[in-house]
Parts: C-alpha cells; sequence; structure tokens
C-alpha cells in the first residue's frame, strides 16, 4: 500500500525535513540574537536537512525500480513447480510473460490453473519486496534526516554544504551525455559481438549477397541465411550520394546567394522559409516521397521509355536531398558569415566584382568551413530512416543504377528489429551490428567535420 | 554601375571584357534563385499535395436510417450481446425493398461502417427505453462510399476495377434524392483510436500517446539540459573531463536518431524491462536524443548574460551558486525555454526511436497513463501511410496537417518567445 505512494511520500518527507530544518535554525538564531550569528541563512539550513534524506532515498528508489523486474523474475524462475520447469531461456521469457499477464488481469482464457499459482506467488513476492524497500527507503530518510538536524548550529557551514552537493548533481547532470554515449557503445557492441561470433565479421563486411531470413528448423531449404553487407552499403552510399548531389549545389548556391547578393527584404522572407523545410518531420517527407514523387518519378521514366522501380532510389534520395538542403545552407551561411569583411573590402578595391569576389576570395576562405558542414550533412543523410523507410526497396540489390530499388542500414535495421523479435537469433542481431557500423561511420564523419570546422574558426579569432 | 562604365575612359577590350565580367555574375545571381526557388517550389508541392489529399478527411459520409429498435431482438439479459447488425440490415432492406439475392442483400448491407453497430448498441445502453420504438439517426458510410460521395471514384473504368460498383451507385443516387446522405464534420477523426477501418480511425490516442511521451521527456530533458549547460559554462574546470563531456555532446547532437532506439531497445526494455510500446520508454529515450540539443541552446544562453552582472553579484558577495541562480539563470531563461520548445518540437516528429521500441503496434484504446502502449502521432502516420486503402491516404494527409499545426504552434511560440523577451545588452 505504501508502495504506490512511496515517491511522493519521499518528497512530502523531504518539504517536511526542510521544514524543521529551517525552523530549529532560526530558534537557534533568536537564541542568540539574531539571524546575523549563524554562519549560513535558515534556508540553508533546512535544504541541507531535507537533502540529507531525499537523496540517498531517491538514488536507492531509482536503482530499486531498475532491477526490481530483474529481481523478482530471477525469484520466481528459480521457485517454479516441477510442471511448469522448463528447458530455454525463449520458454522461460514466455512463461514469465504469461505470468505477469495474469497478474495484470489480462490472464489469456483456457491457460493453466497451476499459472494461476504461480502468479499469486509473483505478486506476493513482488509485495515483499516492495515492502522491504520501502521500509529501507523511510526508515533510511528518517535516520539521515534526524542526524542532519541534530547537526545543525551556528558554527555549521550548511551553505558550503548545499552548494558543494548541487555542484556535483549538476555535474553528474553533464556527466549524462557521456553515460549515453556508453550506453549507446555497449548496448550495441554487447550485441554485435554475438552476432560476430555466430556469422565471421569478414562474410558479415564483405560478403555480397544478403538474405536475413533464417529457417525455424535447421533442415529447411535455404536456412542458412547470408549475411553479407556490401549490397546494404552500396544502397546506402547510393541513395545519400543522390541526396548530397541535390543538397550541396542547392543549399550552398542558395546560402552564397542569400548572404552575398539578396537584400534584406527577401532574406528576411526566403531564409526562414527555407528553414521550414528542416522542421518537417521526416515521416512527412517519406509519405511525400512514397505517394507522390516516386510515382510522378515511374511514370516520366515510363514516359521516356525507361523502365523506373516505385521504390527507385532516386525517388528517396531526392526527397532526402530537399530535406538537406536547409542543413547545407545554414551550416555554409554561418562560415560565409565569419569570413571577415576586411577580405571582402580589399578584393572590392581592387577592383573585382561581386561575383569575383565570391568565387576567388569567399568561397576558398570559407571552403574548410563548408566541407566540415557538407560532412555533417552526409552523415545525416546515411543516419537518415523514415524517408528510406517508406520509400526505398527492401531487398538488397547490388546495382549502380538509380532507378532500380536499393536498399540502407537504417531500413534493414528498422525491418529487422519491428516486429516479433527473439534475441538468441542472427536475423535480430544483425540489426545491432548494422548499428554499430552505421554509430563508428557517423562518430567518424561527425569527428573530422568537427575538427575541420573548429580548425577553421580558429583562423580568424 | 551601368552609367559608370559608359562613360568610362578605357579601351573598348576593357569594357568588353568588364561586360562579361558583370555577365557571368548575373548568371551567377539568376543561378542562386533558381536554386532558392527550387527549394521554395519544393516546399509548396508538398504543402500543396499534402492539403489538397488530406482536407476532405475533415468531412465524413454519414447515411440517414430508420432503425426499428424491435423487442425480438432483445431478448437475452445483456444489451451489449443483441444482434445489432441484424438491425441496421432489416432498415436497409425496408428502404431497398426489390433488392433480391444474398450477394446483392451483402453489398447493400456493406455500405454501412462496421462501426454503426456500436452506435446502435451505445444508444440503446444509454436509454433502454429506445427498444421498442422506431428512430431515425445517421450513420457512418463505408470508407468506399465516402470514397464515392468524395469524388475520388473514377467511374468510367470498367466496373470490375471499381471499388464501387453501378448497382451501389444507383442505391447512393437514390440516398442523394431523398437527401439520406450527407458529408458532415469528421468527429471520429478527432476522438477516436485507430482502426482497421478507414471511416472509423482517429487520431486521439496517438495525440495523446504524443502527449505523454513528451511530458516524460520534457520533465526530464529540461532539467537536466539546464543543470548540465550551467555546470559547462559556469563551473566546470578546463580539463580533460569537461573536454570530453562536450566532445560527447557535440557527437550527440549528430548521431542518428535510430541509434538512440537501439540504445532503448537494449538497455530500457531488454535489461531495466520497463514495458515496450509505453510512453514511459518513448520518453526516456527522446530525452536522451533531445538533451544535446537542449544543452546547447542553454549554453548559448547563458554565454549571452554579460559578465557584468556576474562580477556585480560576486562583487555584493553573492556566493557562485548563489550567483548563477539569483542573477545569471533568470537572465538566461526565455532562451533556455525558446531552445526547449525547439528540442520539443523535434521530438514530438521524430518517428525511427519510436519503432525500434514498439510503439508502432496497432492500438485502438486510447492510453490513460505513462505505462499503457500508445503509438505517437507521427507513428501513426507511418501507419496509416502503409495501408493501401484509398481511405488511409487521406487519413494520413490529415493527420499529417493536425502534426504540422501543432509544430508550427510550437515553433511560432519560440519565436514569440524570442523576440518578446529577448534582452539586448
Amino acid at each position: 500500500m505504501i508502495y504506490s505512494f512511496l515517491f511522493p511520500l519521499i518528497l512530502l518527507l523531504a518539504a517536511a525535513a526542510f521544514w524543521l530544518g529551517y525552523s530549529r535554525s532560526l530558534k537557534i538564531a533568536d537564541n542568540l540574537g539574531g539571524i546575523k550569528n549563524l554562519h549560513s541563512l535558515p534556508r540553508h539550513y533546512g535544504m541541507m536537512t531535507a537533502l540529507a534524506g531525499l537523496l540517498p532515498a531517491l538514488l536507492i528508489y531509482l536503482i530499486w525500480v531498475s532491477v526490481q523486474t530483474g529481481v523478482v523474475d530471477a525469484r520466481i524462475i528459480s521457485e517454479l513447480p516441477e510442471s511448469l520447469k522448463v528447458e530455454t531461456k525463449g520458454q522461460n521469457a514466455l512463461l514469465l510473460n504469461d505470468i505477469k499477464n495474469t497478474v495484470a488481469g489480462r490472464g489469456s482464457i483456457g491457460h493453466d490453473p497451476a499459472i494461476d499459482e504461480v502468479a499469486q506467488r509473483y505478486k506476493q513476492i513482488r509485495d515483499n519486496y516492495r515492502m522491504v524497500v520501502s521500509a529501507v527507503i523511510l526508515l533510511l530518510m528518517a535516520g539521515l534526516t534526524t542526524y542532519s538536524y541534530r547537526a545543525i548550529s551556528n558554527t555549521l557551514r550548511a551553505r558550503n554544504i548545499v552548494e558543494g552537493i548541487i555542484k556535483t548533481v549538476l555535474m553528474l547532470c553533464s556527466a549524462v551525455a557521456i553515460l549515453t554515449t556508453l550506453g549507446i557503445v555497449l548496448s550495441v557492441l554487447f550485441e554485435s559481438i554475438r552476432f560476430f561470433r555466430i556469422i565471421p565479421i569478414r562474410d558479415f563486411l564483405f560478403g555480397l549477397s544478403w538474405s536475413p531470413q533464417m529457417a525455424i528448423r535447421a533442415d529447411q531449404v535455404g536456412s542458412s541465411g547470408a549475411f553479407g553487407a556490401i549490397p546494404i552499403f552500396a544502397g546506402t552510399f547510393m541513395i545519400a550520394s543522390i541526396a548530397m548531389m541535390v543538397a550541396i549545389p542547392v543549399g550552398l548556391l542558395s546560402a552564397i546567394y542569400l548572404s552575398e547578393f539578396a537584400n534584406k527584404k527577401f532574406r528576411t522572407v526566403a531564409k526562414p522559409l527555407l528553414e521550414i523545410l528542416a522542421g518537417i518531420p521526416t515521416v512527412v517527407y517519406g509519405f511525400f516521397a512514397a505517394l507522390t514523387v516516386a510515382p510522378l518519378i515511374r511514370d516520366a521514366g515510363g514516359f521516356i521509355g525507361l523502365s523506373v522501380a516505385s521504390e527507385s532510389a532516386l525517388a528517396a534520395g531526392l526527397v532526402m536531398g530537399i530535406m538537406i538542403i536547409p542543413f547545407v545552407s545554414s551550416l555554409s551561411d554561418d562560415v560565409i558569415h565569419a569570413v571577415p569583411q576586411a577580405l571582402r573590402d580589399g578584393s572590392y578595391g581592387l577592383g573585382a566584382t561581386k561575383f569575383e569576389t565570391v568565387r576567388y576570395v569567399i568561397f576558398p576562405a570559407a571552403l574548410p568551413g563548408i566541407v566540415g558542414g557538407i560532412l555533417l550533412a552526409v552523415s545525416r543523410a546515411v543516419g537518415e530512416t523514415m524517408i528510406v523507410v517508406m520509400a526505398a526497396g527492401l531487398a538488397a540489390n547490388l546495382t549502380a543504377n538509380p532507378l532500380e530499388a536499393v536498399t540502407t542500414v537504417t531500413v534493414q535495421i528498422v525491418t529487422l528489429l519491428v516486429g516479433d523479435q527473439e534475441f538468441d537469433s542472427p536475423k535480430t542481431l544483425a540489426a545491432f551490428a548494422l548499428g554499430l557500423i552505421l554509430f563508428i561511420f557517423t562518430l567518424c564523419l561527425n569527428a573530422i567535420a568537427l575538427y575541420v570546422v573548429r580548425k577553421y574558426r580558429e583562423q580568424y579569432e | 554601375m551601368d552609367a559608370q562604365h559608359k562613360e568610362s575612359p578605357f579601351s573598348g577590350e576593357f569594357n568588353k571584357r568588364l561586360k562579361q565580367r558583370y555577365q557571368a555574375q548575373q548568371r551567377f545571381k539568376l543561378l542562386g534563385i533558381s536554386a532558392i526557388m527550387f527549394a521554395l517550389a519544393f516546399l509548396a508541392f508538398l504543402l500543396i499535395t499534402i492539403i489538397s489529399n488530406g482536407y476532405s478527411a475533415f468531412r465524413q459520409t454519414y447515411v440517414e436510417l430508420t432503425v426499428n429498435f424491435e423487442k425480438s431482438i432483445f431478448e437475452g439479459e445483456d444489451l451489449a450481446r443483441a444482434n445489432y447488425q441484424a438491425l441496421i440490415n432489416r432498415a436497409l432492406d425496408e428502404k431497398f425493398p426489390d433488392v433480391e439475392g444474398r450477394r446483392a442483400k451483402r453489398t447493400l448491407h456493406g455500405m454501412i461502417s462496421t462501426g454503426a453497430r456500436y452506435q446502435l448498441m451505445d444508444m440503446v445502453q444509454d436509454d433502454p427505453g429506445l427498444i421498442g420504438t422506431t428512430q431515425t439517426i445517421w450513420v457512418p458510410a463505408d470508407d468506399d462510399i465516402d470514397m464515392f460521395m468524395k469524388g475520388y471514384v473514377d467511374m468510367s473504368q470498367p466496373e470490375s476495377d471499381r471499388r464501387i460498383k453501378d448497382q451501389q451507385a444507383q442505391w447512393i443516387q437514390t440516398w442523394i434524392d431523398n437527401n439520406m446522405i450527407k458529408l458532415r464534420f469528421n468527429r471520429t477523426f478527432f476522438t477516436s483510436g485507430d482502426s482497421r477501418d478507414p471511416e472509423l480511425a482517429g487520431i486521439w490516442a496517438a495525440v495523446k500517446g504524443s502527449f505523454y511521451t513528451l511530458v516524460i521527456t520534457l520533465a526530464l530533458s529540461f532539467p537536466m539540459g539546464v543543470a548540465a549547460a550551467i555546470y559547462l559554462e559556469e563551473f566546470a574546470p578546463v580539463n580533460r573531463i569537461t573536454s570530453l563531456i562536450e566532445i560527447n555532446i557535440n557527437n550527440l547532437a549528430a548521431v542518428p536518431s535510430i541509434i538512440f532506439g537501439l540504445l532503448g531497445l537494449a538497455i530500457f526494455i531488454n535489461f531495466w524491462g520497463i514495458p515496450r510500446s509505453t510512453p514511459l520508454v518513448g520518453g526516456l529515450v527522446l530525452t536522451l536524443m533531445t538533451l544535446p540539443t537542449i544543452i546547447i541552446a542553454a549554453r548559448a544562453s547563458l554565454k549571452s548574460v554579460p559578465p557584468s552582472i556576474r562580477e556585480a553579484a560576486l562583487g555584493v558577495g553573492a556566493s557562485k551558486i548563489q550567483t548563477v541562480f539569483h542573477h545569471v539563470l533568470p537572465l538566461a531563461m526565455p532562451g533556455m525555454l525558446t531552445g526547449t520548445i525547439i528540442g520539443m518540437a523535434q521530438a514530438l516528429g521524430e518517428t525511427a526511436p519510436l519503432l525500434m521500441i514498439g510503439m508502432v503496434a496497432f492500438i485502438v484504446d486510447i492510453p490513460g497513463g505513462f505505462t499503457d502502449p500508445a503509438a505517437a502521432l507521427p507513428v501513426q502516420i507511418y501507419l496509416w501511410a502503409d495501408s493501401p486503402e484509398r481511405g488511409f491516404t487521406e487519413k494520413t494527409s490529415a493527420a499529417i496537417m493536425v502534426l504540422l499545426a501543432f509544430l508550427v504552434t510550437m515553433n511560432a511560440l519560440a519565436v514569440y518567445m524570442r523576440k518578446k523577451f529577448e534582452i539586448t545588452w
């Protein structure tokens, strides 16, 4: 009963602790003749008292919340009656699912009465654990609060303590970035290693055929599956190249025009309009590519006698390119603006026209930054998912013809992971291996891009 | 410029070259304008396509039926178990008494949406007094009829290729002549969850799912992002750990969103055991994804507060923490909020990571909390876009319009806040 209110209760207790500490410090101050005799303000004493109990309580609570399923599951599995004991991990997972559904009152009709019993036991174990954890948390809070309450005196440096704690919390928040990266690396790396144990890494990186369907029984025809990722890499590369062929010229030209030639009025209208393109969700582009652009290209191709697949790489690449235009143009805009006015003035002074200034002075000066921006855009094109999931094909086709359907890394990750999953089959693990490759590739591109951009920026500062 | 070089004292050769140089500039300018026009034309094309495809989904075809709630149907105790479809079928048969044969009758009965019987059931359950009376009610038509009424069925094609047969067209004509069929505002679209039938499908479940997801995202990413920005901008010593954190944040901002989905699947779902398909896990994944955006915006905002504010506060004896929390943070808050709204708008439009954590399930029930299975608005769009029925194309476009409306509102709010609270020092 306490458990469902545990979190609010923790907060309530902390608030009470604050008030206790606050009033005790005031009382001490009164005895000594005013607040000026305290080392810190009363609210610092209050905060110290509150934080003393709150932080450990929250920590334990969070740890418990994140491990409770695992702990309770392990207990119930070890206690299963003989009649329900099963062999494999997969069957265990199914059984657990049954039990949990029964506990939640969503039991299937006509299920095993033994499950009902286990479900009862599950509930009991879970509630016991919850009781223990609630008791531990509340006792700990009470103890720590009392301790810090007793410690309050006029010489206690409460402000320094509180500020130290706040600073630590701030630091921990910024460390979440490192934890996230670590989480990404660990989650894709472990599953990938499991994958590479089944499929050798050489076959994966250099194999020419991709068909991840694994047969359920070992004796079925074509049961092996093929995990050669070259066709996928080629498809990704092709669609990204088409996208960049659209995005680089259009983005760059519009950035140069807007920053060097356009009058102010045109700029204030056109720039936000271009940025709308960046704000449209990718799923909308995907819908548009699949339903409007792809048929249009197919019909146009049919008109001049070319056979175009209805999920052609061209359609997906073209729409992806449009999506990336504002990305290229705003990054180029930044670097063009960073070129100092003195360079332009010098060029005009020598009699160059505006175009010549752009061509021979500004563009070369901005080039490293532009290259950095383009690299970032490439990494975005490679990692873009929804457009290709909706508009590109599923079959891994090793071709250089942009009118045929190809598939990409992201499409494969989505198709392999959406729907039912079995975490031991190479089919599912392959998605994580592809994710690892994608992560490493984009990481390298980003690192190079950031390096290039940073190096360039320092030249004028 | 032209006037100047007409009077130019230089040779004809020079003037010719100068003219060529200006022509090159003109060509380049033209190229620049056409690049912008290309992008804008595409934007217009996209919006026009979506709107022209989707506006009709806000209206829905309804048919007038005179239903006799016969007592014989409600013999049993349980009102929910009565055969409501039979009531509808009889009403249709009475309207078209000359329809003979099982196939023709089945076609006729199929012209009313399967949702109609639930409508009748709700009516009877609300007011059991209806039993034995005859009522005239409006029920939704089947999606094929809806498409026909909206003019999407090409009647010049051979009959076998059409979803609407000649006979059905005749019946519809009878309804039209008697004023018994009309397009009304489509409330179902805004109040119900997903459905296999386009005429019964709505976005409310997805909107609520998105809402719960964004609440989690906002509640976690805003405080954490601001705290991280404060630390990095105001307290962090220049050392290796700090620069490692900075590199990490910049990198995470450019990591493909689908990778965050993989993280959510492997760690939040498989390792921590958070239930799949729930706004809770969706919110956690989107939090990690939007954190870098918010941190970067918040840092820029903190940077723009002039150092004199900090120096003044420190000078009168405030501690470093007091300086930041009492003086710098309030001044930087508008910029932080703007950045947060933009980050939330990104999170609202994000689809790929949600596919990874199972928010693509077919969900009819409207989620009531953070741990109910739910879809999100962009995922709903993805699901509908995959459906073959013509009726779903229309619904997809309409859902996109709703999503874009949310995004426009959020971005407009951000722009408004930036304009209103912008402080120039």
